[in-house]
């Protein structure tokens, strides 16, 4: 790769949105915006070949961008009568709300993510527009055929229109509402490259990186958010760990058989430093008490010095905040580290009879793996065996069925 | 500025067919029109509808059957058309609709001049 080339994709993973962003504004309809922007990157790979990189790339290609945004425009009679498509507040309602960051990155970040919109539509959008990842890419990811993935941003796009979802940071007072829609596609991103079923290693990796860019950015641009830093510090405590998740022969860990000294230092720190600083800002949410427990793991030397009372209380402040089984599944495990097995099989049983998580492996694999802790081995086989047909992940699935074998011998 | 029409779906089965509900029913959307008012959104249009036990549907031209188009729990009860500058002004707007047996929906009204 030449130097040109080098800054050229530089530029891209690092400027995409801003340049995006800003075009929007000028050209007041998406499609149109995405087109003058990828016209930029090809023009500047022209232009730096003869004249160098400038100084700032950021800001030669939003100027470009723009400019030819206008051009198209004031050319083409159609564009100008169909225009504006998005909806920007008027300058003094922009005044009325001085609270928010003047940043475009923002608006481009809370209209890809509008509650109107789909969550899978808001993923989409957001690696398509936020990231500049190609569709193809995208279908590629989420493991759907390309056309699908190409009609699902269609369709998005043209509610955008047609609905007048506008283009805007929402004002203070709507903001805890409509930020917990982004963080959420943040983290699905992040997610579906972390524990996607199947799929290309290198792409998922792609989407964790993608993921913990989008999340430093919402950082940057809302500090005084402590849920956006609560989703950083998770997601850089939870990506400390990638490298450990998997065994040699493929097989999936657990926490405690995982080697902590291979998990990323440096991850672990600024995730920490992060999640502290969510927690002392106050009002702690979902992710950011998430980030906590994840803490106290990364906190502990040796699985057996994990500080689970800590642990059971932090998972009580979650559910307080996020009514989930899921979340109740998870305590009950951290539980039968405090009171033991039997007192959380409890748990798993009444959360059972809930019915919520009815087709959740999860569900029967803890209960497996406390029916076997209390030598009830035959029970635990059969939980088991339930747990492996549920679940989608071949890696997974093997995993269970093994221990479905070795608890049917009785191995404890 | 564009207009969005704010459809209230409810369950009849759940309504008090009483003078006493109906009037409080017609409180709850007199207090709806002020706060908009106030909220500086007109209201274009909009009606009640009688029950959809006493609907007709017409289909392909010629088959007429009794009752509503689709057999749902939920029917449309009522519908406003109100002139707002975006969804997100629209949405606010659809929240102080008074639905208590079940919900609203908007939609943009497509433009047909």
């Amino acid at each position: 790769m030449s130097s040109v080339e080098a800054a050229l994709a530089d530029a891209h993973r690092t400027e995409w949105a801003f340049v995006l962003a800003a075009t929007v504004r000028v050209a007041g309809d998406l499609d149109l915006a995405q087109e003058c922007a990828q016209e930029a990157y090809v023009a500047a790979l022209e232009t730096w070949g003869t004249r160098g990189v400038p100084s700032s790339p950021g800001a030669w290609l939003t100027t470009t961008a723009r400019r030819k945004a206008l051009d198209r425009i004031r050319r083409d009679a159609t564009l100008q009568r169909k225009l504006p498509l998005l909806i920007e507040p008027e300058a003094d309602q922009e005044t009325d709300e001085p609270d928010t960051v003047p940043d475009d990155r923002l608006r481009l970040v809370f209209t890809c993510c509008h509650p109107a919109l789909s969550p899978e539509a808001q993923v989409a959008l957001t690696l398509r527009l936020v990231c500049g990842v190609e569709t193809a890419e995208i279908a590629r990811a989420f493991l759907v055929p390309e056309p699908t993935m190409a009609a699902r941003i269609t369709r998005a796009k043209k509610k955008i229109a047609a609905a007048r979802i506008p283009y805007r940071v929402p004002g203070p007072d709507e903001l805890a509402d409509r930020l917990d829609p982004v963080l959420t596609t943040v983290h699905l991103l992040f997610t579906a490259g972390h524990t996607s079923p199947t799929g290309d290693e290198l792409m998922r990796d792609d989407l964790v990186d993608r993921a913990l860019d989008l999340a430093r950015t919402l950082v940057a641009l809302l500090p005084r958010e402590a849920e956006a830093r609560g989703l950083l510090g998770l997601l850089l405590l939870t990506a400390a760990r990638r490298s450990t998740r998997v065994a040699e022969d493929g097989r999936l860990l657990r926490l405690d058989e995982q080697d902590r000294s291979r998990w990323d230092p440096a991850a672990l720190t600024e995730g920490m430093r992060q999640t502290a600083e969510a927690l002392t800002t106050g009002g702690a949410g979902r992710f950011t008490l998430q980030a906590a427990i994840a803490g106290v793991h990364a906190a502990a030397p040796r699985s057996s010095d994990t500080d689970w009372p800590r642990i059971v209380r932090l998972y009580d402040g979650l559910l307080a905040v996020w009514d989930s089984p899921v979340v109740a599944l998870n305590r009950a495990v951290a539980v039968s580290f405090v009171q033991g097995p039997d007192v959380a099989l409890k748990l798993v049983e009444e959360l059972e009879a809930d019915g919520r998580l009815s087709s959740y492996a999860y569900l029967p694999a803890t209960r497996a793996h406390l029916l076997r802790e209390l030598g009830r081995t035959d029970e635990a086989a059969i939980s088991y065996a339930v747990a492996a047909d549920l679940t989608g992940n071949a890696r997974e699935r093997e995993f269970l069925l093994q221990e479905a074998r070795s608890s049917r011998d009785g191995v404890r | 500025m564009a207009e969005y029409a704010i459809l209230i779906y409810g369950d009849e089965g759940q309504f008090e067919q009483t003078p006493e509900a109906w009037a409080a029913m017609m409180d709850a959307h007199g207090a709806f029109a002020k706060a908009v008012a106030e909220a500086g959104v007109t209201i274009t249009g909009g009606n009640a509808l009688q029950s959809a036990g006493v609907a007709t549907s017409i289909r392909g031209g010629s088959v007429v059957t009794d009752g509503p188009f689709v057999e749902t729990k939920e029917t449309l009860g009522g519908f406003y058309l109100v002139e707002c500058r975006d969804l997100d002004q629209a949405i606010a707007i659809a929240k102080l609709c008074p639905a208590p047996a079940g919900g609203v929906e908007v939609r943009p009204v497509q433009p047909t001049g």
